[in-house]
């Protein structure tokens, strides 16, 4: 069995008196490739804020290679993570925002320099040519000294990605990294994400509503509906043959909609 | 540091308590004449006959950079050279009427512009009089955008009488500094007429917040 | 506001220079008011540096999440809001001392007149980093930005150029303050114009003059903001 990088246990999250996240358990291996699809308000956004530490969770453990990343371990008891441990265990994980989240007051290679510089403390120069050479690999080199107001969406969200990629991580969160694009961007995205999914190891959890695209690239395919996985396996099964009433409800509604 | 609270209680606040009710008209005449005013000001502003409209709009802009001690002393000295002979009570209502009027239009032209474009054409289509298009579309929609900023206003206007002492207009800090000038103690005078102004603006201040929470869950249920 | 100053100023000069050649009488009173309009700067230019740092650290102070620096800040904000700055100007000056603290009639001037704008400054900048949107916070928890250098670096940058328009305003609100400042004694130009004109009953020359000097200082103020602006936000674009 490979090894395990990313378990949620019985995760529960709820805003007032609506739950969100019901008991959720998903457990995901490393270099694996796992995308959720579901409908609007199942809760897609709200599993990969919980992991980013963007929300708090009411009940239940999420676990970075097996150490607790909501709790830590203090004298043989699970106690309530301090700002510290969430600090150390968010460098394993990046992010990927719908909207990009550029910083817009700096230029494309200060947004990819400086936060490895404050975060990781790795010097000025490494940052830069490290940043360089990530902005290449996207296809950013040459908008280097560019703002982010001066590029198109697609071309904000590969300096995103190439800015989440500089923190070097080992877990890649994705939400809805194409929503805000306009459709002749898409492909440019996708493709550097393609390339990220077959040609490095990261670990990826990814929300996306383009179903062709996550069935080319995904190990598994977790569908989702009211805050639970009703059905998950690899794209074959759950995208080409589902079992559930509800996934093939939305699948057919998803080809409609083309 | 001596307090006298006999002092405090016998003289200072029974001479000040008379000048806080001047404060208090200066405040609202004096914002009625801006109200006034500057609704002319701003349909000046507003008005197609090009000369009036920038003369309007120079004339608002030329007043936000004059300070109110300027206008007051400009009044004060110049209406009796032209004849005029007004109480000082009467020419810094006039000062602060005036001063007012600059921002009072803007608030309100900023209300006319909250009005969405489609609103005059909704009227238009629908066969409205002129009349009964501001009666009864725009009217009620400029109105609420407006109330937060008068409030506003009318709470600075306040706080700006006592200016006025300037030209010895009998409010509360002129009290004060008549009592001050007899009896050479400042400490108490001044500390009443500062603790009086900040209970009021407080108090103004939430009342406002009441209002404009009064006309946000009104519009919602009529909506 | 986007009108060139110079459009303004020129024609301002010129109508100066008329003056000059129209009424004789401007040349008697016009050294005193000179005099007036140095103190004026001279209290106004610190005081617009002391405001800006006391806008900044009390509006970030009633946004801590440390909660005596919060109530500091909204006490201080809330009592030099509510109280007028004449009031202010004659306690600092004349009270004060009673507590065992004398001021100059200048420190006087400066602390009042700096105290006063920056209770609105602190609220401007308080509106400004809240109305940052949240994606910039969510980006720097999951960039794992240090507090520090997330507002040094990402917040306040973006926060203080929204800002500018509003702190234009209350600099030019600060500029007109300082005319109360002959409450503590000092002869500033609103002080030297009322002295000239009890001298001289000029009383039209004089205050238009005087009008004419505080129009060209706010001018000053709001072109500068207008210019900072304009530099700042040449790479933001439309958000
Ligand atoms: N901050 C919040 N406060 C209250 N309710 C929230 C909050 N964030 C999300 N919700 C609610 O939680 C539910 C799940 O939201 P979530 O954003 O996870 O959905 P999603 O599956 O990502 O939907 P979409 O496809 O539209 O992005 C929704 O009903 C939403 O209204
Ligand atoms: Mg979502």
């Amino acid at each position: 069995m490979a090894n395990e990088k990313i378990r949620f246990e019985g995760v529960t999250k709820r805003f007032g008196a609506l739950t969100v996240l019901d008991k959720l358990d998903l457990s995901i291996n490393d270099g694996e490739v796992v995308t959720i699809i579901g409908p609007s308000g199942s809760g897609k956004t709200t599993v990969l804020r919980c992991l980013m530490t963007l929300e708090s969770i009411e009940d239940g453990l999420i676990r970075i290679d097996g150490e607790p990343l909501n709790k830590m371990e203090s004298e043989g008891r699970l106690v309530p993570a301090s700002n510290a441990h969430l600090r150390r265990m968010r460098l394993k994980l990046g992010m990927v925002f719908q909207s990009f989240n550029l910083f817009p007051h700096l230029t494309v290679l200060q947004n990819c320099v400086e936060p490895p510089i404050f975060a990781l403390g790795v010097t000025r120069d490494e940052a830069r040519s490290r940043a360089q050479e990530l902005l290449d690999m996207v296809g950013m080199g040459d908008k280097q000294a560019h703002y982010p107001a001066q590029l198109s969406g697609g071309q904000q969200q590969r300096v995103a990605i190439a800015r989440t990629l500089a923190m070097q991580p080992e877990i890649l969160v994705f939400d809805e990294p194409t929503s805000a694009l306009d459709p002749e961007t898409i492909e440019e995205v996708t493709s550097v994400i393609r390339s990220l999914a077959v040609k490095h190891s990261y670990t990826m959890l990814m929300v996306t509503h383009q179903i062709a695209f996550a069935h080319d690239i995904s190990d598994r395919i977790c569908f989702f509906d009211k805050g639970r996985i009703v059905e998950q396996g690899p794209p074959a099964a759950v995208i080409d043959a589902p079992t559930e009433a509800r996934t093939q409800q939305f699948l057919r509604k998803v080809a409609q909609a083309r | 540091m001596d307090w006298r609270w006999d002092f405090t209680f016998e003289t200072v606040l029974p001479r000040i308590l008379p000048g806080l009710w001047v404060t208090v008209e200066v405040t609202f005449l004096s914002f009625a004449l801006s109200l006034v005013l500057g609704l002319f000001l701003m349909i000046a502003r507003r008005s197609t006959i090009r000369p009036l409209s920038v003369a309007a709009g120079e004339f608002i802009e030329f007043m936000r950079g004059m300070p109110l001690v300027v206008v007051i002393f400009f009044l004060f000295f110049l209406l009796p050279e032209i004849g005029i002979f007004l109480a000082p009570f009467w020419t810094g209502v006039l000062a602060m009427g005036i001063y007012n009027a600059a921002p009072v239009a803007e608030i309100l032209r900023g209300g006319l512009q909250a009005v969405p474009k489609g609103q005059w054409e909704a009227a238009h289509v629908l066969n409205y009089s002129t009349y009964r298009t501001w009666r009864q579309v725009i009217l009620p929609q400029a109105v609420k955008p407006v109330v937060p900023g008068l409030g506003n206003l009318l709470i600075l206007a306040f706080k700006e009488t006592p200016l006025l002492s300037f030209v010895a207009v009998p409010e509360m800090l002129d009290a004060a500094r008549r009592i001050a000038s007899e009896t050479y103690r400042f400490t108490e005078p001044l500390t009443v007429v500062g603790i009086l102004f900040l209970i009021l603006s407080l108090f103004s201040a939430v009342l406002i917040r009441l209002v404009e929470r009064h006309l946000l869950t009104e519009t919602r249920h009529g909506k | 506001m986007s009108r060139s100053p110079i459009a303004i100023l020129v024609p301002l000069a010129f109508l100066a220079g008329l003056y000059f050649a129209v009424f004789s009488s401007v040349a008697q009173f016009l050294p005193a008011l000179l005099n007036g309009l140095t103190v004026t700067v001279s209290v106004a230019v610190p005081s617009i540096l002391l405001a800006y740092a006391i806008s900044l650290l009390a509006g970030l102070g009633r946004l801590s999440s440390i909660a005596p620096l919060r109530w500091v800040s909204v006490v201080y904000i809330e009592v030099f809001r509510g109280v007028s700055l004449l009031v202010v100007l004659f306690w600092l000056y004349f009270v004060l001392p009673e507590f065992g603290l004398t001021l100059s009639a200048y420190t006087a001037a400066l602390l009042g007149v700096s105290l006063n704008a920056g209770a609105y400054g602190a609220e401007i900048v308080r509106g400004a980093v809240r109305a940052e949107p949240k994606g910039q916070y969510e980006a720097c928890v999951t960039l794992n930005m240090p507090p520090l250098r997330k507002y040094a670096r990402i917040i306040l940058p973006q926060a203080l150029v929204i800002a500018i328009p509003a702190m234009t305003n209350m600099t030019i609100e600060l500029l007109k303050g300082t005319a109360l400042v002959s409450a503590v004694t000092l002869v500033d130009l609103t002080a030297a114009g009322v002295r000239q004109n009890q001298l001289t009953y000029r009383t039209v020359e004089i205050f238009s003059v005087l009008a004419l000097i505080y129009f060209c200082l706010a001018q000053i103020v709001r072109f500068s903001g207008a210019r900072l602006e304009h530099v700042f936000n040449r790479h933001l674009g439309e958000r």
